[in-house]
């Protein structure tokens, strides 16, 4: 090719612009969020579940949803994962021979898996039309489905898959837990909570779960301990016998936080859930997109310089 | 070399012509069916795998091989190259169809389509979202395109005196078009690859990087030549026309550049990161993202010589792989290396491949028609 000096020239400085506009610089990242001071949220202790499930089926209860029925000829709701149908799953880690419970080498375990409401949620920050959103008291994130327009970018954004989409309607919506935000408007709290009996999962607020969760992290294995039931401020409380505890609060830093926060002494990554770096996704791809477009300063730039160019070219064509 | 471009003529409904429709047909009757019954009823997609070969291949591909309107206006209005000015109309033309198409499809992908001008709401719209980015610019750039291809097809009637005036009106607002008509691909196109920066670890480290939005963008534009060359190769052969050989090798030489360009800062990227060793990890990522390499580094390769760049069938092939790289590069950002976690799988439906199909059917038979009954394609080097 025959290029000249000056379009070389020209071709390197807009190559070298759109290099450094699209490269994003760490200096200018947007901050992350803090959680807020109200933030509602849940403590589950996988060492205190007992895997009855009435969790599940407070839920479906509550939140007014179908059985799922994962055989053909099964008579009870049996999910084996979430759904649009399943908002809240126990699940079942196992080890060889399964033996002892909470231990990862031929031990078992269980675990829930729902929404973990965000500190700086993903599915909200990737939402086009707002249709998800996150409480700026309660911190609940809440789906709305007369904004949405169904186009799944929420399920392609949590990093925990945690949105479901009803794939089998003409006028699908996406589903997931909202911690029951209808019961506590009334004054209620999440049916998950309230139905667990033995205080595997409780409900409060996230800097009274945090509290909570350090404490349980401290007690020494083998001893008696108090383990509140419902809520964490609740009078009503079991005694347990502390089973060893891996030292991490799962939500505490994950993604940016979460106000749901877990406890198990099976490594978190067997039980499900993604190892994440201290950020949440939405805070990387919002700083690129604040750093090209903040104001729309930057386009508009561009585009009078496109439009000098072009102007100039088309009056003064070079032609062979 | 004449400027003028002139109407193919002949007949429109010809044997491949009936063929396509037929495909268009059965596409439509499947996009029906979708309307009752729901997406799971004609996808494979799932609450694993949201998104299929309608974005990957309708959106991301579709609208990657229609920026041959936007290379060649780089080329033409931006490096002041206007002896490529002849093949700016058919590429606008390709261009065209494929952005109006994809943003059809989008409204068969998305489930609740009747919200859809939400997209255009203030009050609804979050602009933290990639997405919304991508949408509005998408869709005005479709806009921006119908109008430079309006006065090619306002010349279709030359007797028309409101045709002359509305031609000449249009012609003076041409810079302030042709402008938007390069910065809304840049954006979109860099924009297309940021979307998945948010999907975080589900997407594999061969492809998630904060460079994803300039790669995307290359690759693109890179693309956006091989169409050109592709095309013009091909309506050259298909139509009896003579052949721009002479133009189409400047055109790769251009394209040598971006390749190398591209490929540099894709190694560059890997290597900063420390994720070299995925490629060699022996699995299908790893085989993906060789066989992505080397359709982009193959062509660069055939091309590298100046001398063989006259040669029609190397011309042929290198654009033809570049396309294809380009492709692999998106399913592979999108499909191939994302992984929602252990269980979940995807590989597209029967009817999701032909509605797909019915798609490429229908935009193939508005090109025909297009070419035949307006001047989009110049005269020729010989005539």
């Amino acid at each position: 090719m025959d290029l000249s000096r000056r379009a070389f020239l020209k071709t390197a400085a807009v190559g070298a612009l759109a290099a450094t506009s699209l490269t994003p610089r760490p200096a200018l990242a947007r901050e992350a969020k803090a959680r807020l001071p109200e933030a509602l949220g849940i403590l589950y202790d996988a060492t205190v579940c007992i895997g009855c499930k009435a969790c599940m089926a407070a839920c479906k209860e509550y939140n007014y949803l179908p059985p799922d029925f994962s055989t053909p000829d099964s008579v009870w709701d049996n999910p084996l994962d979430l759904s649009a149908k399943t908002y809240n799953i126990v699940k079942l880690y196992r080890d060889g021979k399964a033996e002892v419970k909470d231990r990862e080498v031929n031990g078992y375990s269980f675990i829930r898996r729902f929404c973990l409401h965000c500190v700086d949620p993903s599915c909200v920050s990737a939402c086009p039309v707002s249709a998800l959103t996150k409480d700026f008291t309660t911190g609940v994130v809440r789906y709305n489905k007369s904004a949405c327009i169904g186009c799944r970018y929420c399920q392609v954004a949590c990093p925990y898959n945690i949105p479901k989409f009803q794939w089998d309607s003409a006028f699908p919506e996406i589903k997931k837990c909202q911690l029951c935000d209808h019961r506590i408007a009334k004054g209620g709290y999440s049916a998950c909570c309230e139905f667990c009996p033995n205080g595997a999962s409780i409900f409060g607020n996230v800097r009274d779960l945090l509290k909570e969760a350090k404490r349980r992290l401290s007690l020494k294995a083998g001893e008696e301990a108090i383990y509140p039931v419902h809520r964490v401020d609740s009078a009503d409380h079991r005694t347990h016998t502390v089973t060893p505890y891996i030292p991490h609060i799962y939500g505490a830093r994950e993604g940016g936080g979460t106000q749901v926060l877990m406890l198990a002494n099976v490594p978190f990554e067997k039980l499900g859930l993604p190892q994440l770096p201290d950020e949440s996704g939405a805070s990387h791809s919002e700083t690129l997109m604040h750093y090209l477009y903040k104001g729309m300063i930057g386009p508009y730039v561009v585009l009078g310089g496109l439009f000098y160019l072009v102007y100039k070219n088309t009056t003064k064509q070079d032609l062979p | 070399m004449s400027e003028e471009s002139v109407p193919l003529g002949g007949k429109v409904v010809t044997k491949p012509f009936l063929v396509l429709l037929f495909l268009a047909q059965v596409g439509a009757v499947l996009i029906l069916y979708r309307y009752f019954f729901g997406l799971g009823a004609v996808t494979n997609l799932s609450d694993g795998y949201p998104w299929g070969i309608w974005i990957t291949y309708d959106v991301l591909v579709g609208t990657a091989l229609g920026c041959g309107g936007y290379a060649m206006a780089l080329l033409v209005y931006i490096m002041n190259r206007w002896e490529y000015h002849p093949l700016v109309r058919s590429a606008v033309l390709t261009s065209v169809f494929g952005y109006t198409l994809a943003g059809l499809a989008i409204f068969i992908d998305i489930g609740r389509y009747w919200n859809g001008y939400h997209l255009f709401l203030p009050w609804y719209v979050n602009f933290n979202s990639v997405l919304v980015e991508v949408a509005l610019c998408i869709a005005a750039y479709v806009v921006v395109l119908w109008l430079e291809m309006a006065p090619t097809i306002l010349e279709g009637y030359p007797h028309s005196q409101k045709a002359r005036i509305r031609r000449a009106k249009l012609e003076r607002w041409l810079p302030v078009i042709v402008a938007l008509g390069i910065l809304l691909p840049t954006m979109h196109q860099s924009s297309l690859g940021a979307l998945m920066i948010i999907a975080g670890h589900k997407l594999s480290p061969l492809w998630q990087t904060q460079l994803l939005p300039l790669l995307f963008l290359i690759s693109a534009i890179i693309m956006g030549f091989a169409v050109v060359v592709f095309e013009s190769l091909l309506s050259s052969i298909a139509f009896k026309r003579p052949f721009d050989t002479k133009l189409l090798a400047k055109i790769a030489g251009v394209m040598v550049w971006f390749v190398a360009g591209y490929l540099v800062l894709r190694l560059a990227d890997l290597t900063v990161r420390g994720q070299l060793g995925l490629i060699f990890a022996g699995n299908v990522n790893s085989v993906m993202f060789l066989l992505e390499t080397f359709c982009f580094l193959a062509p660069a390769l055939l091309l590298a010589p100046a001398a063989c760049r006259q040669d029609r069938a190397r011309l042929f092939t290198a654009a033809g792989l570049l396309l294809l790289a380009g492709s692999l590069y998106r399913f592979n950002a999108y499909l191939v290396g994302y992984n929602p976690g252990p269980g979940w799988r995807y590989f597209p439906a029967l009817p999701e491949i032909l509605i797909t199909v019915g798609i490429v059917a229908f935009e193939l038979m508005a090109y025909l028609y297009f070419v035949k009954r307006y001047p989009v394609l110049h005269r020729g080097e010989h005539a």
